[in-house]
């Protein structure tokens, strides 16, 4: 069943440049020169490169087709001009058109059409980063991380905590912050990871219930003298201290905070950890097969805790770089959590490989940062994102449903198996 | 899920692990752990409830209301001897279990404390006044009802082989389609019907992604649930808020059943109630004899646990799935139904609230037994009810700690008191295997 299916579009880019020059050499003779073997795998890497990409980019193109058939068929305007469709049948489809054609080219204007527009995308894509790394490492382990959430709001909640009660110069002050946002995502990711390897507690149900848990401890402390500016009744935290601040960076017009760089990081530690070390040998072994892994002498239940440790670390990094590096630098009551939900669809569309996860929060950080802009100019709501990002997991989640839609024949094997049943 | 690590069979073939599966084979080590716990139970109730109360104050458990044919005398209980003494009864139980002397029916026992530590809980929070224990066991049918639906769905799902974290995502589409659904006809019972086939279809769609493209089926559940989320909310932003006689739905009022609702106590509590609660035991007991006693059951079974066999025998092993699955969706579509036209009248944004997961953990608490289930839902209902109540009782203990309680109990049920709970074998595989 499940060779670590993420494994699938890496693997095969690398594998065929083998196959190409070996049948390129073969079919030419001895008269091919070095520069045709060269650009037979060259040109088999890219078809490789395309094919891996084929799927996730025609799940993008078909949800936002559907996405755009909702938005039409809940548009009282546009719905009108559709009841008199006989009569006026341009009108109906120019209004449609139009409606459409306004929330996206507003959605990718906010987003895309300047370079203020670009920084903000950057600053949207940069937690997503680190929130579809924590659940990619988890699944690669064979953990499914819906606990991003929680960890997330733990994270951020400890790293604001460090940012707005402490005075410290700025050199100590932010690492400090970032460390404890971290350890707080590592600890509350840890929680499932050993009632999982310790009592086999599906790590679905437990991480689902620490995130509602985790907004209520959120909205204790908040509550508290401690989390509370002076004066205020509602549920919010002071600002963090500019000395535990992200720093700001212009290249040219486009502003973004260090965070990116944190992410980017993240991204190649996670691949170095996963393709490059024994520990991620080990995890992505367990992933595969527990039972082999097992019969191979190695700890399940260790594999399963540091997953879940470095998951939670990674979503409580997430939620770092929210709390010192959003404006308004403070918490309030279910912080970002829905961030959380968000990162699980980076790391599904991301293939659970670290580089797909950037392209992936890219993405998203496009439609994130394009949301507001178009709900602010064009009455649409921003919940149709969500949506949206549902459409794209389902047809990355299922391929066959999209080369069924296409007409694609099969590459090669379909079954995708992330996770792991209740009865472990 | 018990021990560490029993990790799936990946074929059809379920290889039960060797440890035998005796009816009382409780590890050591799990029952000292219990014993421990109930240990703990009567330590904080001696300490909290019994020393934490004043001595003299009394606590008044009514069990009938004024307008009652028969009058149930009220029960009067000092708070402070109450908590001593149950204490120390849990304190026994504690050693008791530690000591080896029960090494059978531990989980009985666990339950007498449980219950035992809840009702000193009461008293302590209700000293110097009246606590309606009837309310109370009310309130817990009232909760535990979406539970119960969600956990059968997921029963009928699951008992066939097909996961279904979906549950929380039909809850809510439901909520949301009958809400509208009943108030565009003016007729509270399309809402229902509306709701029911809004379930179906999304049990169909669960069932097309994990059976026919195999989809990984919790991560196919997933995207239902966050599909669902989007969708409900981007349609109430947009549809109810600009149309808000679209979510006027009314609600289902209770009924008596004609001479047993003048039983005293019972007759209050189970015979005087909307549709919902006699649905719900209906479904209980249906559901257990459909599914234990008929041709029709078995089947099922068959094919949850071993569908190759069933397959063998010519039973068709994908179409009873999705008939399970679709059947799954039809009940969780009518507990759905429950959040707008028994709860609050209205549809709001993201109103399960997590129930759909909350009533999985019951339907895994209930090792995927209808009945079991139902207890399981009716557990989580009392935590639930008890949460509300010490929030108005003004306990020392902050409010946000009371509202994780249910959340806390789930993860303490699935992780340390549920034991071996064993999953359907073929659950979550797709048929064929690959």
């Amino acid at each position: 069943m499940s060779t670590a299916t993420t494994d699938a579009p890496t693997q095969p880019p690398a594998e065929p440049p083998d196959d190409g020059s070996g049948g390129g050499g073969g079919g030419g003779g001895e008269g091919s020169g070095r520069g045709a073997a060269f650009g037979a795998a060259l040109w088999s890497r890219l078809r490789a490169l395309a094919n891996a990409l084929l799927l996730p980019a025609l799940a993008l193109f078909t949800a936002l087709v559907i996405g755009a058939l909702v938005m039409i068929f809940t548009d009282p305007n546009t719905l009108n001009q559709w009841s008199s469709f006989f009569a006026d049948p341009v009108g109906a489809l120019k209004a449609s058109w139009d409606l459409v054609s306004d929330a996206y080219g507003a959605l990718f204007h906010y987003s895309l059409g300047t370079p203020e527009f670009f920084g903000r995308t950057l600053t949207e894509a940069t937690p997503l980063a680190l929130g579809g790394l924590s659940v990619a490492l988890a699944f690669r382990a064979g953990l499914f991380n819906i606990g991003a959430a929680g960890q997330l709001v733990i994270g951020a909640t400890c790293a604001g905590y460090v940012g707005f009660a402490f005075d410290l110069p700025a050199p100590i002050h932010l690492p400090l912050a970032v460390l404890a946002g971290f350890a707080g995502g590592a600890a509350w990711g840890s929680i499932a990871g050993v009632l999982k390897a310790r009592t086999g507690a599906h790590e679905v149900i437990t991480t689902i219930m620490l995130n509602y848990i985790s907004y209520r401890v959120l909205d204790y402390a908040l509550r508290s003298q401690r989390f509370r500016p002076p004066g205020r009744a509602d549920l919010i935290s002071r600002p963090v201290h500019d000395s535990a601040r992200l720093p700001i960076i212009d290249v040219g017009d486009v502003r973004f905070h260090a965070g990116l760089f944190l992410a980017i990081a993240a991204a190649v530690a996670v691949w170095w950890l996963l393709e490059r070390s024994t520990v991620g040998f080990r995890m992505r072994t367990v992933g595969a097969n527990p039972f082999a892994a097992r019969y191979a002498g190695m700890s399940v239940g260790a594999m399963y805790i540091l997953a879940m440790v470095l998951a939670g670390g990674l979503a409580g990094l997430m939620g770092t770089v929210n709390i010192t590096g959003r404006p308004s630098f403070t918490l309030t009551s279910g912080y970002y959590a829905f961030l959380g939900f968000d990162a699980i669809a980076v790391a599904l569309l991301g293939r659970a490989n670290p580089a797909g996860v950037l392209g992936a929060a890219f993405l998203f950080g496009v439609l994130r940062a394009g949301s507001t802009g178009m709900q602010a100019n064009t009455d649409t709501p921003v919940d149709i994102i969500v949506v949206i990002q549902a459409l794209i997991i389902l047809f990355v989640a299922a391929p066959a449903l999209v080369r069924q839609i296409y007409r694609i024949k099969a590459g090669r094997a379909t079954g995708q198996s992330f996770t792991t049943n209740w009865g472990l | 899920m018990a021990t560490t690590l029993t990790p799936p069979s990946p074929a059809a073939e379920p290889e039960e692990p060797p440890a035998p599966e005796v009816r009382t084979g409780l590890s050591d080590a799990r029952r000292v752990g219990i014993g421990v716990f109930v240990l703990l139970l009567g330590v904080v109730s001696i300490v909290s409830f019994g020393l934490g109360s004043a001595s003299g104050l009394d606590s008044r458990l009514v069990l009938s209301r004024a307008a009652d044919a028969v009058q149930v005398p009220d029960i009067v209980l000092p708070a402070r001897v109450t908590g001593l003494v149950l204490g120390a009864a849990n304190l026994f139980l504690g050693a008791a279990l530690l000591a080896g002397l029960v090494r059978h029916r531990v989980y009985l026992v666990l339950g007498i404390a449980l219950g035992l530590f809840a009702v000193a809980l009461l008293t302590w929070a209700a000293r110097g006044a009246d606590t309606s224990v009837i309310g109370l066991l009310d309130g817990t049918l009232f909760r535990a009802t979406p539970l119960a639906f969600g956990a059968l769905a997921g029963l009928l799902c699951e008992r066939s082989g097909v996961i279904n974290i979906a549950i929380e995502g039909m809850l809510l589409t439901s909520a949301f389609v009958s809400a509208l659904t009943a108030s565009a006809s003016g007729n509270i019972f399309v809402g229902l019907v509306a709701g029911m086939a809004s379930g179906a279809i999304l049990g169909l769609f669960l069932g097309a992604l994990s059976i026919r493209y195999r989809v990984d089926q919790i991560i196919g559940g997933t995207v239902i649930n966050i599909f669902a989320l989007g969708l409900t909310s981007y349609l109430g932003a947009r549809v109810l808020s600009t149309y808000p006689d679209l979510n006027n739905p009314g609600s289902f009022r209770a009924f008596g059943i004609p001479g047993l609702e003048r039983l005293p106590v019972l007759g209050e509590l189970l015979f005087r109630n909307t549709i919902y609660v006699y649905l719900m035991f209906i479904l209980v007991f249906g559901l257990w004899w459909a599914l234990f006693r008929t041709r029709w059951g078995l089947r099922v079974r068959s094919v949850g646990e071993h569908p190759r066999a069933a397959d063998t025998v010519g039973i068709n092993v994908l179409r009873t799935r999705y008939r399970s699955v679709m059947l799954g969706g039809v009940v969780a579509g009518l507990g759905g139904t429950w959040f707008t036209l028994e709860a609050t009248g209205e549809f709001n944004e993201n109103m399960t609230a997590g129930k759909g997961y909350i009533a999985l953990a019951a339907l895994i608490f209930g090792r995927w037994h209808p009945v079991g289930a139902l207890i399981a839902a009716l557990v989580f209902g009392f935590t639930e009810e008890l949460q509300t109540r010490l929030a108005v009782l003004n306990t020392p203990i902050p409010s946000d700690f009371l509202l994780m309680t249910p959340y806390v109990v789930t993860i303490i049920v699935v992780a340390g008191l549920v034991g071996r709970s064993r999953p359907p074998a073929a659950d979550g595989q797709p048929y064929p295997p690959d």
